[in-house]
């Protein structure tokens, strides 16, 4: 017996004196589940190091966290290229074919053009036309054929949503996917914040996409010039004290010193909040990344310098001297600084454990990412296979161990249920991801989304979970296909046990607890499910598509 | 994160209690038991600016610090100007809606108040506010959830509801609170089929005592109860009118759980909006905006109560307060103290309470900002212990006020 399998049935019957000592009495069970701690799976392999996954559930805990979910199939295809090689396709992601998914991607044509075409092809409201409308001189029809909804222009974030989701579900190239949300997420912009709107989806195909699988202080230097993060955190604005606009349509109008970039570069994209800098240091920031602005913000939106509005005097961060006269280069060696620091090393690493191992992070594998981040200038992929080749990621204690977020949790259930889906369909799954909590691209503070469990795990986001369950395995998104059929191929369908086997096989990975395939058995007995005599839906047989909901509802499903 | 929440969940001891029969019949007999108290905590997120929402124009360093953005003093028959409050206090004219509440001493302010705490994170400085830890990042439960936790347990699942997509941390811990966006989704769509809602209840009935499982129960019994009580039918009532926006929609259903006697004991709401960097505006512009909508909420949620109200109390907060200038784009940067409501039954309105510490450059707090001269903790503790008649000391561990208590409740 493998020791990862004596680990599962050791944990497996661990559980179940867990529920005895609850009747017993609470207080030595309560004390565990306080601690922490799982039962141990062997005492073996406690003595020593964590115990580990093996074998085919090594294979899907890696599928389970470096993709949006195992699809039918996948478990395969990974064995039989064998995990290291397949990991490492993944790590280069481009040399992976993925013309399928640019095929869906086609339709959405915003996400190709440049920020001056977005501000032409969609813009603004006519301030006449909505006085129009709030003065009820215009009807809504009126107005809806004045200014259709798809020249609007909220079909800029609309479309990269439904990118998000038709990638998520269909790309090859699945952990080129995950870090591009990870990395948006950590340099979040709202795309509902003013101009944000046209440069959402530019700065995700110019600042992160390319970046995300590079070097971290590329992506720190690409987003500190993207219009959109310029915007979004207000550094276009910040000037030297007592600057005047010296020309255009705010031509004598002050201007000075704004410090929300400078804060957050150092809080929330490099040092962490407990990385060691003060109110003086965000001054001083924020001093050299004056005159980092936006061109023509509403025809053009991009970068520019613009030495007028830069306070050229010596700055000092982090105790080292920035001298007077740096102009531009100011904000470029304040970047250096910050990302070579060890602070930034070490935040940085915190995260990606927390994304791709635990919600509390082991100090000693943080220890070790962050050193690849010094060692290799804050080379991601260096990073990300310390974190894969670690024996906290393969642990007993990792394995199914994160909650899903809703965007996660989404996207995993189609695949799970061997889908696919085409743009509109990936809008209507955006929507869904809003409803269980995680309307995309719309995280409104700097923070970006939180990645620890118990963030999402409440009673009206459990809800919604289960009724998206129902209806995408019962087939109600008209652009979303779900492969039912092909998962209970073979099993007999009079048989509402053999179906129920396959589901658990295909969806979970035969992973369900005893506790829930005794539910789900218990369910079989339902005349609802079985339908053994024809009905009004017509003939005899398993309500797989019922079944399969259950099993996506349930507790096993929302862990990766 | 192990938090006291899980643990209550994962722990055995309510499971005997539940055994058996249909636990949502006797939540409610035992729910009619309990004092009545609500208390209602409405999030200012991003931090608002307290000088804008209640100006001291009694300050004459108010006005020079705040050239394009700082409120014109009030003047009688001026219904434009911000309406004055005690000779030196006045509201922000979008404020006006709550100025029937303020002269019927239905409401009080306390300014200059916040965290000992200096950090200007928002996200450090809304987690201390939210733990009731300032200064201490461990702790692993929210506050109001220990002001549920210990006062008398009763069994309802609606002791503590928050209206939001996510639980916030202030309710993360063993009150066992639930967060929905809306009471009229808050169910299994099962259609035609049925059966389904069933299935689900009984594969989180079942297994192991983890995070998932614990909500998941609560989550049936709180359907059932929302089902019994047709909570989402009742309507505003004496023609309360709440904005279409989110904190509305969340104050009119809190008002729908107050009114359908569910048990509840806290609830919890919050505005995004308040972190205006840029072009803040005076008396009119973004923040007037979010203030209108801000204040009409609060007005239109007390209208809808009515007599009700006499025991419902509403804490509005924010994490920080903005500099006192302006900065270089007619907006604020993150600062320190700010302003904060107290509405409703016992409060002792009509009243600015708090030690005004000036707006002179000596009285700032390092140069620039509002000093703290209330913690927070000294009105949220006296709060929670007149209103909701809870200890202090087990809400805001290691906090012993070194001020006189503020006596705004009775």
């Amino acid at each position: 017996m493998s020791r990862g399998s004596r680990g599962w049935l050791a944990r497996a019957v661990a559980w179940a004196g867990l529920g005895l000592g609850v009747l017993a009495g609470c207080s030595a069970s309560a004390a565990r589940a306080a601690s922490g701690d799982r039962p141990s799976p062997a005492p073996a392999a406690a003595a020593s190091a964590p115990a580990s996954v093996n074998g085919d559930r090594q294979i899907i805990h890696a599928l389970s966290r470096l993709t949006y979910g195992p699809r039918p199939g996948d478990l395969q295809r990974v064995r039989a290229i064998g995990l290291s090689a397949w990991i490492e396709r993944q790590l280069r992601p481009g040399t992976i074919e993925d013309a399928a998914t640019e095929r869906t991607l086609a339709e959405l044509t915003t996400l190709r053009m440049p920020i001056a075409e977005l501000l032409r092809e969609y813009p603004r409201p006519d301030p006449k036309l909505r006085a129009q409308i709030a003065s009820g001189e215009m009807s809504r029809q009126e107005m809806m054929e004045r200014y259709p909804m798809e020249k609007r222009p909220v079909r800029i974030a609309a479309e990269l949503q439904a990118a998000k989701v038709v990638r998520a579900v269909t790309s090859e190239r699945q952990l080129e996917e995950v870090m591009v949300e990870f990395w948006f997420n950590h340099f979040n912009v709202f795309a509902g914040k003013g101009d944000v709107r046209w440069y959402v989806s530019a700065y995700e195909r110019e600042a992160i996409r390319p970046y995300a699988m590079g070097r971290f202080s590329d992506l720190v230097r690409a987003t500190a010039h993207h219009p959109a993060m310029l915007f979004y955190l207000d550094n276009w604005l910040s000037a030297k004290p007592d600057f005047r606009v010296p020309v255009g349509p705010n031509r004598g109008r002050k201007a000075g010193l704004n410090e929300n970039y400078a804060r957050e570069l150092m809080e929330l994209h490099t040092l962490g909040v407990d990385g060691g800098y003060t109110q003086k240091d965000v001054t001083e920031v924020a001093r050299a990344f004056t005159g980092w602005t936006i061109d023509r913000p509403q025809t053009d939106g991009h970068f520019i310098f613009r030495p007028v509005m830069h306070d050229t005097g010596e700055k000092i961060v982090l105790g080292h001297r920035i001298p007077a006269g740096g102009g531009r280069d100011d904000g470029e060696r304040v970047i250096e600084l910050l990302t070579r620091h060890p602070a930034t090393a070490r935040f940085v690493a915190t995260k990606l454990v927390r994304r791709f191992v635990l919600d509390t992070p082991p100090p000693a594998l943080v220890a070790s990412v962050a050193g690849s981040y010094m060692t290799t200038g804050g080379d991601i992929p260096a990073m990300l296979r310390t974190i894969f080749e670690s024996p906290e990621f393969s642990s007993e204690d990792a394995y199914r161990a994160k909650i899903k977020k809703p965007f996660e949790f989404v996207a995993s259930a189609v695949r799970a249920l061997g889908g696919s889906t085409d743009a509109q369909g990936g809008m209507a799954l955006a929507r869904v991801s809003a409803e269980i909590g995680e309307p995309l691209y719309q995280a409104q503070p700097p923070t970006g989304y939180a990645d620890r469990g118990e963030v999402w795990v409440n009673a009206g986001a459990l809800l919604a979970r289960m009724n998206f369950a129902l209806a995408l395995a019962s087939g109600r998104y008209p652009h979303v296909s779900v492969e039912l059929p092909a998962l209970v191929a073979g099993a007999d369908p009079s048989s509402p046990a053999a179906v129920l086997d396959r589901l658990l096989v295909a969806i979970v990975a035969d992973q369900a607890g005893p506790e829930t395939r005794a539910v789900l058995t218990a369910q079989l007995k339902e005349p609802q499910i079985t339908r053994l005599s024809p009905d009004d839906r017509g003939p005899a047989n398993t309500d797989v598509a019922k079944l399969a909901a259950l099993v996506i509802g349930s507790p096993e499903f929302q862990r990766r | 994160m192990i938090t006291r929440r899980t643990l209550l969940k994962a722990g055995g001891c309510t499971l005997v209690a539940y055994a058996g029969a249909p636990r949502f019949l006797l939540r409610t007999a035992r729910a009619a038991e309990a004092s009545g108290k609500v208390l209602v905590a409405v999030f200012q997120r991003g931090a608002v600016d307290g000088l804008s929402m209640v100006m001291p124009h009694g300050d004459s360093a108010y006005a020079g610090a705040r050239p394009s953005i700082g409120l014109k003093p009030p003047k009688r028959g001026e219904s434009e100007r911000a309406p004055d409050l005690d000779g030196f206090f006045a509201f922000h004219p979008a404020l006006a809606p709550l100025v029937p509440l303020w002269e019927s001493r239905a409401l009080a302010v306390v300014h200059a108040c916040g965290s000992p705490d200096t950090t200007r994170s928002h996200f450090d400085a809304q987690d201390y506010m939210e733990s009731g830890t300032p200064g201490v990042k461990s702790t692993t439960d929210g506050w109001l959830a220990r002001a549920v936790g210990v006062r008398p347990a009763t069994s309802t699942p609606f002791r503590a509801v928050a209206i939001g997509p996510a639980l916030p941390r202030t309710l993360q811990g063993d009150a066992g609170a639930i967060s929905m966006q809306s009471l009229d989704r808050f169910d299994v769509r099962a259609g035609a089929d049925g059966g389904a809602r069933q299935g689900f209840e009984s594969l989180y009935e079942q297994g192991v005592r983890d995070l998932l499982h614990g909500t998941g129960r609560e989550t049936f019994d709180a359907v059932k109860m929302l089902k019994s009580a047709t909570a989402s039918r009742i309507a505003p009532a004496n023609g309360a009118e709440y904005p279409r926006v989110p904190l509305g929609e969340a104050l009119r259903q809190i008002a729908q759980l107050i009114k359908a006697n569910v048990g509840l004991e806290v609830a919890f709401a919050d505005m995004q909006g308040w972190d205006t960097h840029v072009g803040q505006g005076a008396e009119r512009g973004q923040l007037a905006l979010r203030l209108r909508d801000f204040g009409v909420a609060l007005a239109a949620f007390a209208r809808d109560l009515g007599d009700k109200m006499s025991d419902v109390v509403v804490l509005t907060m924010s994490e920080f307060g903005r500099t006192v200038a302006e900065n270089g784009n007619r907006g604020t940067d993150h600062g320190h103290a700010t302003a904060m409501l107290v509405l409703g039954g016992g409060v002792r309105g009509g009243r600015v309470y708090g030690r005004w510490p000036g707006l002179g450059r000596q009285q700032l707090f390092e140069g620039r900002d509002l000093a703290v001269t209330t913690d927070f903790r000294t009105l949220f503790s006296e709060v929670a212990t007149r209103h909701l008649g809870v200890p202090a000391a087990p809400i805001f561990p290691g906090f012993r006020s070194t001020q006189p208590p503020l006596n705004i409740l009775s």
